[in-house]
């Protein structure tokens, strides 16, 4: 962890600081329309995003199908979709650069 | 000679040990109980966590200790007016009492599984809550117990859980599902049976001796994550989803019987109590005490003391040291103010 | 199955549709793949319930497939919505309702947010005036037409000609219903009987006689999936999606999927004949597949509409077998006649799934 670049997440906790309050319990993925068929998983982006496995995470976003039954289920009431389109509105900005 | 009565409102364990204590500091308390008996959940559950003892042993104990106390069954109050220090209190069959403290130990509700849409109580047959099962227990009369060989159960149903307002942890129910599912593989021997849990909090005295013992001697699963969704099969069986999050795989199961932790509400039966006495409650719906620390037992308005899961989830043993504590609180209050007999 | 459990569920979730005077406003889409859902439901309701219902000629797409693919902002659907909602306004109705599910969706959602967000709803009302010089009232009250078919399901079986039961041994027929992920999911208060039991289709499917089927993936999406089906590398989602329905329901042997989407019966019924034509498997009896039809066209049959009038020739899966269950008349040689006798082209016949 010493080691890692926390940029991309400090950007995107700045704009959800809801992001923290996963419990890892893991209802997004039981519910995730991608995740029944692909290695999609909501929590599983916010772990890899606050370990800086950034580009792993992006992997995952790509997968997301935007359906929104994780923003229903989440037991946090974590705004999904909001953290979802800023990843990649954020990190589209930084590839830019 | 006690000029004044110590109203307790609530004859759970919670009430009942405050009864009694007060009652040993020589003090005159009567207790107010809404239902026909005394005990409340108590005396609804068979065995208690972590070692599976009798409740009905300990329901009898707080019993015996409350025999000479004055109880005042099937009663609601209707109207509470207070006067200097001392609170007029009418009950609804006219009954009234001058009452010098009021003891607060009105306990919880178990939270309604049916608000929880998605796991289909009420509506598939073989969905059942914790205090069904403990039912079953005690009666062995339940026709949806029939011989179940995969036991599924979900922890956190209506606790940890903003979606129903419910943010808290319910403390009691990680515990009560060990020891409820090492009680069903007892009587199920051939019975497979999973906890689907998010932490489990094993945190008291020979709580964790009771974990070690469901994976070690009952070969309880343990699987960390939540359950979304529960279904109904065309052979009546249930079909869950979850992810198994350690895995990292969303997981689809089919089970005889799902057992769902209903976790803690304060009761609604204090809300109208505590408009009458002007108590609030926390964010979290359980009534506000004067602070966190050693001001458990009070509230903000003087003479009007609380006990119990009325506050917060509470255990069995919290309960009742609670109730002790809140004895001693209303016997210090009391040297201070107005009951005659002990201001010396 | 205790249905009480759900009859108290669906108390719960009822809402107030006013009696007459609607503004309509058709779907992008249905009109091609169902050509005869929307122009029925019109008539049902003008003619044979003697509703008012106002089209505007005006009227355009609600932008919803647009902004669920995130190719718009939402400010830019509110706009098309705030339009939407001017015409009905310079109408003079105030009763919205739309065939769409994705529309539905999205105009609850842009009423909600205008409610949390007042100053959004200002700023939409200056790009409207900016763009179009319109004004507009927001509706008294918005319903989806599948609501209106549900309020009326009872005066619809009244003047039934034919019933949801098997009309040789009398037994109700099997019926699945899938609701459009749009109706309820995100408001649940919003849809009759809320997001997990809704009750606008079950109210239909027992009023006319036949006998919902819950099967274990019924919440599931039906595999459209704005974003599985149009990014063209995510297709195979969509139709494992679809399979896996397919897969739950088969012990129950349906007889009828009922739908309320635009999207939803368009991919239970294609998709039958790309799973047939992959795995050679199919769902109905005797290599004919599952009829997937919209309420409307459900409805036409129960009223006794010609089948072909009701366009259920354009469905990929054969009718005629749900036809003759239902003991339902009619002529097989004129299933490819359009309007005035017109030839429409007989199909070719696939592999794997009987189209006749």
């Amino acid at each position: 962890m010493d080691n890692v670049d926390l940029k991309l997440f400090n950007k995107i906790e700045a704009l959800n600081p809801d992001i923290n309050t996963c419990m890892a319990c893991g209802l997004c993925t039981a519910t995730c329309t991608a995740g029944n068929f692909t290695d999609m998983s909501f929590r599983k982006i916010i772990l890899m995003l606050q370990r800086g496995k950034d580009k792993e995470a992006i992997e995952l976003v790509k997968k997301c199908m935007m359906c929104g039954k994780c923003m229903m289920i989440c037991s946090r009431g974590i705004n999904t979709r909001n953290i979802l389109l800023s990843i990649t509105r954020i990190y589209n900005e930084e590839q830019n650069i | 000679m006690n000029e004044y009565r110590i109203l307790i409102i609530g004859g759970g364990p919670a009430g009942m040990e405050t009864a009694y204590q007060l009652k040993n500091l020589g003090l005159n308390p009567v207790i107010i109980e809404r239902n026909d008996k005394l005990g409340g959940h108590l005396a609804q559950w068979d065995r208690l966590f972590p070692s599976s003892d009798s409740a009905e042993t300990l329901l009898e104990k707080l019993k015996d200790q409350t025999k000479d106390i004055e109880k005042k069954l099937n009663a609601k109050i209707s109207n509470i007016t207070k006067e200097g220090n001392i609170f007029h209190v009418t009950l609804s069959n006219g009954i009234k009492y001058d009452a010098a403290a009021i003891v607060i130990c009105t306990g919880f509700d178990l939270f309604k599984a049916e608000k929880k849409q998605e796991y289909g109580y009420g509506i598939y047959n073989n969905v059942i809550t914790n205090a069904e099962l403990e039912d079953y227990f005690k009666t062995h009369n339940d026709k949806r117990i029939d011989e179940p060989k995969r036991i599924g159960f979900v922890h956190c149903v209506g606790s940890r859980d903003v979606k129903v307002n419910n943010t808290y942890c319910s403390k009691v129910c990680c515990a009560t599902a060990l020891k409820q599912a090492c009680e069903i593989k007892d009587e199920f021997p051939y019975a497979d049976v999973y906890c689907f849990y998010m932490d489990l909090r094993m945190f008291g005295k020979g709580y964790e001796d009771l974990y070690l013992k469901a994976q070690k001697d009952f070969d309880i699963k343990c699987v960390r994550g939540r359950v979304c969704e529960v279904s109904e099969n065309i052979e009546g069986k249930l079909v869950i989803k979850a992810e198994d999050t350690l895995l990292g795989t969303p997981m689809k199961m089919t089970l005889d019987l799902l057992v769902l932790m209903c976790g803690m509400e304060k009761s609604k039966s204090s809300n109208e109590i505590q408009k009458m006495l002007n108590i609030n409650n926390n964010e979290d719906g359980f009534i506000e005490t004067r602070d966190n620390f050693s001001g458990l037992n009070l509230t903000k308005e003087k003479g009007v003391f609380v006990a119990g899961a009325c506050t917060s989830p509470k255990t069995l043993p919290d309960t009742i040291a609670e109730a002790r504590a809140a004895a001693m609180e209303v016997f210090n209050y009391l040297k201070v103010n107005g009951q005659p007999s002990l201001v010396q | 199955m205790i249905v009480e459990g759900k009859q108290k569920i669906w108390a719960d979730y009822q809402k107030d549709i006013p009696d007459d005077h609607y503004f309509y406003v058709r779907s992008c889409i249905r009109q091609s793949f169902f050509p005869g859902s929307e122009v029925t439901f019109l008539d049902i309701t003008r003619n044979k319930l003697g509703k008012d219902f106002y089209e505007s000629a005006y009227h355009t797409t609600c932008g919803g497939i647009a902004y669920h693919s995130d190719s718009i902002p939402q400010e830019t659907a509110m706009t098309i919505i705030a339009r939407q909602f001017a015409l009905m306004h310079e109408s003079g109705y105030e009763n919205y309702v739309c065939s769409c599910i994705t529309s539905f969706g999205c105009y609850t959602e842009t009423l909600e947010t205008w409610h949390e967000f007042p100053e959004l709803e200002a700023k939409i009302r200056q790009y409207l005036w900016d763009s179009c010089k319109k004004e507009f009232a927001k509706p008294k009250y918005l319903a989806h037409a599948s609501d209106i078919i549900y309020k009326f399901r009872h005066e619809i079986a009244k003047q039934a000609k034919y019933k949801l039961v098997n009309a040789k041994t009398g037994e109700p027929l099997k019926v699945v219903e899938h609701i459009g992920c749009h109706y309820a999911k995100m408001f649940p208060s919003k849809g009759f009987g809320g997001a997990e039991y809704p009750h606008v289709l079950v109210g239909m499917i027992e009023a006319w006689g036949g006998e919902v089927v819950d099967y274990p993936e019924r919440r599931q999406c039906c595999g459209f999936g704005f974003r599985q089906y149009f990014v063209q590398a995510n297709r195979g989602y969509s139709l494992s999606n679809t399979y896996k329905k397919f897969e739950s329901m088969e012990p129950y042997e349906p007889d009828l999927i009922i739908t309320n989407c635009p999207g939803c019966p368009y991919f239970l019924d294609r998709w039958q004949y790309v799973i047939a034509e992959q795995t050679g498997k199919t769902y109905g009896k005797n290599g004919y597949g599952i009829p997937a039809l919209t309420y409307e066209e459900v409805a036409g049959l129960v009223m006794g509409y010609n089948p072909w009038d009701l366009g259920l020739q354009m469905h990929q899966v054969a009718i005629e077998p749900l036809l003759d269950k239902m003991g339902i008349e009619y002529d097989p040689k004129a299933k490819y006649k359009g309007i005035n006798g017109k030839d429409l082209g007989t199909p070719i016949n696939p592999i794997n799934i009987k189209l006749q």
